[in-house]
């Protein structure tokens, strides 16, 4: 329909498409400063309020932190960016949330929104396969099945996640004789392999030892060149040491949201303060 | 007082003593009841070979099956045809019902909402209850002349009759056991693998099952053993002519059933006899090597499941 429109009318309307295209990749190209924009989010378990009003721009190439006590709503949050409380019972969400300038539940297939939005979790969770097909399960799923095309994937995905050296010729073993923090680097690998833009991460270090804590810390700082970090974390040293922005929540509200250097030195307010000196959380 | 105490604590020993060596009676002898039961078993079905002097290949691949009702024996003993008669219909059994098996294991863990899930547990679980002659017996009023009535055989009594009737007798077993091995799958494991875009089916297909693979084989052994040993039910629809299995719709004989069937025929010390104690010792030592499989499986999943 489109193209006969165009045949009969002539080269003035394709024109007229064309830098129409242009107008609306460069405005696609201002959103996407922001990697989210969410606008008066609010999520509900059944009867119970989650998440209430949460308004906050996640921005591209950063690290942005959530922190804030148990059952404030953080984790909820971060799951709600790529849509996994898609699988929990009873949640219903309200408000907007987009992702590179599109409605993430209107326009975009949460499939591919997952494809694009990587996830981390608090328990390393490899799966009974090797090393190997963990990393390329995510391209598999994806229709990639080319042999050599997956090696490659493979390789780049574990040389990211800065684990080829200690695994190259471990390929074929099982994952589940990693050390747990491998298993966390393994992991992350596999959401690499998956090409996405933007890495969530749940609490990835808090079953994991001091060593490797800061090798992932070490990890994220170095991803965030090319990827967009969300990480929730019970950690404030965690918080401080790696994120640009912090966001608190406080009973599914969004208190405080700032640069992560004005917000550990002058928080504008009283409860954040409280929490990130210790007196309560 | 302290005579009354020190009574009390010497009786108190007594009967921590007497109990322990009654409990550990209890166990030893109920261990050793299949162990008696298989040095019988041996005892009395090597007399084919030992006293009749029938070779092991006669009994397993010959086709004739003729043994001689006395003590002198002379007849011949090949038991292909039931040996052949057992596996085909356990073989028909499983690969009727499985896809059935595997279908309502995922529904149930994976599909349906836990009220219905408390409602199709028990259900399944009933199954196991029904007592074969029940299933035998509905076989033989509703599905014999329902087969005759679809498919071009004479009799409706049949190896594919037994097939359908034990592929519903297994479905309980296969089913509990694959359900409770998909259950137990971490649901780590499943978040991880939606996180990476997976759909609900791709999960059970890539994730879900083969970490299930260990607990629906041992499902797979339990129905198939379950199946092998079934006589009633499969007596009153397999026709029970002695015959090779030859086609799904006409009669034939299992070991199960010609046991049953000519057992109280034979006279005791004879070669017809010593013949079926034979068959009986085969379905032990295939039970056996049924039990030893499932403990293979078992040890070589947690050899890999483990750190």
């Amino acid at each position: 329909m489109t193209e006969m429109t165009t045949t009969l009318i002539g080269s003035g309307a394709a024109k007229a498409t064309e830098q129409e295209a242009v107008r609306v990749s460069q405005e696609a190209a201002g959103d996407a400063e922001y990697t989210f924009s969410v606008e008066g989010l609010d999520l509900f378990y059944d009867q119970t309020q989650a998440l209430k009003n949460i308004n906050m721009n996640i921005e591209k190439n950063h690290i942005t932190a959530l922190i804030g006590p148990s059952g404030c709503g953080k984790s909820t949050f971060l799951k709600t960016l790529n849509r996994m409380n898609d699988w929990v019972e009873g949640c219903r969400v309200t408000g907007k949330i987009q992702f590179e300038g599109k409605d993430i539940f209107k326009e975009v297939d949460p499939l591919a929104l997952r494809y694009r939005v990587g996830m981390v979790f608090q328990q390393p969770t490899p799966f009974p396969k090797s090393i190997f097909e963990n990393v390329a399960y995510g391209p598999r799923i994806q229709g990639i099945s080319n042999k050599k095309e997956l090696a490659e994937i493979v390789e780049q995905s574990l040389r990211q996640a800065v684990i080829w050296d200690e695994l190259k010729d471990r390929l074929n073993e099982s994952a589940l004789g990693l050390s747990g923090g491998q298993q966390q680097r393994l992991c992350i690998a596999r959401t690499l392999a998956a090409r996405p833009s933007v890495i969530l991460m749940d609490e990835p270090t808090s079953a994991l030892d001091p060593i490797s804590t800061q090798k992932i810390e070490d990890l994220a700082l170095e991803l965030k060149k090319d990827y967009t970090i969300v990480i929730v974390t019970h950690s404030m040293q965690q918080a401080r040491r790696i994120s640009d922005k912090t966001a608190f929540f406080l009973l599914g509200e969004l208190i405080e949201f700032n640069d992560t250097v004005d917000m550990f030195t002058q928080p504008s307010n009283a409860q954040t303060e409280a929490y990130i000196t210790g007196r309560f959380g | 007082m302290i005579n009354a105490l020190a009574l009390a604590v010497r009786r108190a020993h007594r009967n921590e003593k007497t109990a322990r060596i009654l409990i550990t009676l209890c166990g030893i002898g109920t261990a050793l009841v299949p162990f008696l039961i298989g040095a019988f078993l041996l005892l009395k079905g090597t007399d084919t070979f030992f006293v009749f002097h029938h070779s092991l290949g006669e009994f397993l691949f010959s086709g004739v099956w003729n043994p001689s009702d006395t003590a002198e024996g002379g007849g011949h003993v090949g038991a292909a045809m039931f040996l052949s008669g057992s596996l085909v219909t356990c073989a028909l059994a499983l690969v009727l019902s499985l896809p059935l098996c595997i279908s309502t294991a995922i529904f149930m863990t994976e599909i349906a909402t836990p009220r219905t899930r408390r409602l199709i547990q028990p259900a399944v679980e009933l199954f196991t209850g029904i007592p074969s002659v029940v299933y035998g017996w509905i076989g033989l009023t509703v599905l014999v002349p329902f087969l005759r009535l679809i498919f071009p055989m004479p009799f409706g009594f049949s190896v594919l009759a037994a097939g359908c009737v034990l592929a519903v007798m297994i479905f309980p077993t296969i089913t509990t056991m694959a359900a409770d091995a998909m259950a137990a799958v971490p649901k780590t494991w499943r978040e991880a693998s939606y996180g990476l875009g997976a759909t609900r089916w791709e999960t059970i297909a890539h994730i879900v099952l083969p970490a299930a693979k260990g607990g629906i084989f041992t499902g797979i052994i339990l129905g198939l053993a379950r199946a092998l040993g079934e006589a009633l039910a499969v007596a009153m629809v397999i026709g029970q002519m002695k015959v090779f299995p030859t086609s799904l719709f006409l009669p034939a004989s299992t070991l199960t059933t010609a046991i049953a069937s000519d057992m109280g025929g034979a006279m005791e010390g004879g070669e017809y006899s010593a013949a079926l104690w034979t068959m009986a010792l085969t379905l032990f030592l295939l039970s056996f090597l049924f039990i030893f499989l499932i403990h293979r499986l078992n040890r070589a999943s947690d050899l890999k499941g483990g750190k």
